[in-house]
């Protein structure tokens, strides 16, 4: 269960399109601490990949490297096909990247539409185009079959849990990205807004769009995740298809970074042999 | 006035659960939001209405005839002006304590230019804006840039504007402001006719807004007001201003016969023109809702990449510059600068405009017609309390009384909000 060295994900290619987001040979330190070695991570369209690993595994890290918040210090980042530098949060917004952090990071004192438009409302002549961005919230959110909202106009702070994660996810794909990483949207919630955020993750990328689902609950990912990458002490410790292995399996990569059950996984080509 | 500048969004998440299609309709659901502690206007509405009740049944010749409605305005121009400034920094979360003497400082400058240098007053006006606009900057960048409290720094600038303020005025010593212009600002009357014309201006410019957003949101298949209750607002509006407007025209001189009194004020004019400039820039621009954001959740405005730091500086930078404002208008009142101009309980009262207004203390909420319901009812309390010819020591604690009561409905209603689920 050691670092896959090469191309890993090559031989998934041959069953499915390329991968919209690859990344290869990452390295990331703060200081003395490398957080991430050699790690390879891809993400696919129409896709969700679970990201897994146990607390201080890099998670959070490789995340903020694919955002641009925190760049990596080395290492080849492709999206799309096109070898691409991303170093800042606004190039991983124009490549189609979006990011929905745990914290929510929305406006309680405003309402739906605000929120989805913040940072980026569309003006007309210098003027808030209300219009516009109340049509296009509503379709965004039609588009994401979302129906628990009364009404786009409400402002956030009187949503349940879930809904404030609908309406975070929402704004994620609004601008049409093709690539959203969500950070623990079930982390606060209750069952039946799990199961409601859930529907809406496997909407995303039925919908089209690479999902990258980070979760400390295996159930979440064994329900909508098409593929499991763990990472262990910041090193790739098993890339695999979600139907080809059993959670306690994943269970034991996630805390011993080796699985024997898995033995298969070592040629590091992200499938079982 | 609370009309104009009503927060849409809220009236529209009301109509979309429950259709408004009549005048029943619509009041239900406003009562339905009050009750569920979106007072909004409510309170300083109610408390206007109940404080005129009390002295004009205590004082009722002097206190309701036209001379003093004239001079219940003058009186509070200054207040309202230096708040709605405020209302931009409390809807940040901060505070600015040293927007009274900001106004007297750049009054000072104002009038050391024009009084002592012989400059025009076109010149005086535009130093007296610089001189604001500076030292919102500097607070601004204190507060944004380095992070120190806004509590702590505008008592800094508090302490120490009282100081240059002094020093441009020279010990003991006040600055005549001779110029008619400037004397002019808040003391004189518009011509009857263009008190009409304003009057034409406003009702009829509402009109034309709400009805042209009305038509377009219909048009746009989205969720509209219902056409009567549009037209109820237009109709409450122009009755309320028509009845200002025909009793600021009666002659109110005390001698007709030497000097003739009548018009509204110009000073009107300006507190118009800044209420709906000011309401524009809030909420129909990208700034305005980058301070809202700010003030909600600033961590969530950087995430979305709004300039958190620069958001905060202009805010500053406006609240000092109204202050500024706010300062011709209580010199131009005074026809004189001296070392209490903004002094005394002038930011205190501002303050207690706006959070009586309804703009809360935490931050995210408040609306720039806030300042000007709360700004009346400060200056009804110390206009009829004169009138009772009551000492200053009883002014003084029931202005103290009203706004404690004010923040107590801010507190009530919020508790009530979180446990209905709005803000």
């Amino acid at each position: 269960m050691t670092v896959p060295e090469g191309a890993a994900g090559a031989a998934t290619a041959t069953e499915d399109a390329a991968p919209l987001l690859s990344l290869r040979g990452i390295n990331k330190s703060f200081g003395a601490v490398h957080v991430l070695q050699d790690v390879d991570f891809d993400a696919y369209a129409g896709q969700v990949t679970a990201l897994v690993g146990d607390n201080g595994a890099g998670k959070s890290t490789l995340i903020k490297g694919i955002a641009g918040s925190q760049p990596f210090d080395s290492g080849e980042y492709v999206f799309e096909g096109r070898p691409v530098s991303v170093t800042n949060p606004k190039h991983a917004n124009e490549l189609g990247i979006e990011v929905v952090y745990q914290d929510l990071a929305l406006c309680d004192n405003l309402d739906i539409v605000d929120n989805l438009f913040l940072g980026r409302e569309v003006t007309k002549n210098g003027i808030l185009d209300e219009a516009t961005m109340e049509r296009r919230a509503q379709e965004t959110l039609a588009g994401l079959s979302v129906r628990t909202v009364k009404s786009i106009r409400q402002v956030v702070a009187s949503l349940s849990g879930g809904q404030r994660q609908t309406v975070a996810i929402a704004r994620a794909v609004i601008w049409n990205s093709k690539l959203v990483v969500l950070d623990e949207p079930t982390a606060a919630l209750g069952v039946a807004q799990t199961e409601q955020v859930l529907r809406l993750v496997r909407q995303l990328a039925d919908n089209g769009l690479a999902v990258v689902l980070i979760s400390h609950n295996l159930n979440d990912v064994f329900q909508v995740a098409d593929r499991i990458s763990v990472l262990y002490l910041g090193r790739l410790a098993a890339q695999v298809k979600t139907k080809d292995v059993k959670s306690n399996q994943v269970v034991e990569v996630i805390t011993t970074g080796r699985s024997d059950a898995l033995g298969g996984i070592t040629n590091g080509n992200g499938e079982l042999k | 006035m609370s009309t104009p500048t009503k927060v849409e969004t809220t009236e529209e998440a009301v109509e979309q659960t429950a259709p408004a299609n009549t005048l029943f309709a619509a009041f239900g659901n406003w009562w339905a939001r009050v009750r569920g502690g979106d007072a909004g206007s409510l309170p300083a509405l109610l408390g206007i209405v109940a404080l005129v009740i009390v002295f004009a049944s205590l004082r009722p010749t002097t206190f309701t005839n036209a001379f003093n409605f004239a001079n219940l305005i003058h009186q509070a121009a200054a207040v309202i002006v230096i708040a709605m400034g405020l209302v931009f920094v409390l809807l940040l979360g901060e505070i600015d304590l040293s927007a009274g003497y900001t106004a007297g400082t750049a009054a000072a400058v104002m009038g050391v230019v024009v009084t002592r240098w012989g400059w025009s007053w076109p010149l005086g006006l535009l130093a007296c804006l610089i001189t604001g606009a500076v030292v919102g900057l500097v607070i601004g960048l204190l507060v944004a840039k380095l992070g120190i409290p806004s509590f702590v720094v505008t008592l800094a600038a508090f302490l120490a504007l009282q100081g240059v303020l002094l020093q441009l005025i020279g010990e003991g010593g006040t600055i005549a402001i001779r110029d008619d212009t400037l004397r002019a600002i808040n003391n004189n009357d518009m011509p009857i006719w263009l008190g009409w014309v304003l009057f034409a201006l406003v009702v009829g410019g509402y009109a034309a807004i709400v009805l042209r957003r009305g038509a377009k949101r219909r048009a746009g298949g989205l969720t509209y007001e219902a056409i009567q209750v549009t037209f109820a607002k237009i109709a409450a509006l122009a009755v309320l201003l028509g009845l200002m407007t025909y009793w600021l025209s009666i002659e109110r001189s005390r001698n007709p016969a030497v000097t003739s009194i009548k018009g509204v004020p110009i000073v009107v004019a300006i507190l118009l023109i800044l209420l709906v400039a000011l309401t524009f820039l809030l909420t129909r621009t990208s700034f305005g809702r980058h301070v809202y954001a700010t003030g909600g959740n600033a961590e969530a405005a950087r995430r979305s990449g709004i300039n958190v730091g620069l958001v905060k500086l202009a805010c500053f930078m406006i609240a000092s510059t109204l202050a500024a404002v706010g300062g011709i208008m209580l010199a131009s009142r005074d026809n004189s600068i001296s070392p209490s101009t903004g002094g005394a309980s002038t930011l205190l009262y501002a303050v207690g405009a706006a959070v009586i207004g309804g703009t809360s203390l935490f931050g995210g909420k408040g609306r720039i017609v806030d300042a000007i319901l709360g700004g009346f009812v400060i200056a009804i309390i110390i206009n009829g309390m004169g009138l009772l010819n009551q000492p200053s020591s009883v002014v003084y604690m029931v202005t103290g009384l009203v706004l404690l009561v004010a923040a107590s409905v801010d507190a009530i209603s919020r508790r009530r909000a979180r446990s209905t689920g709005l803000v």
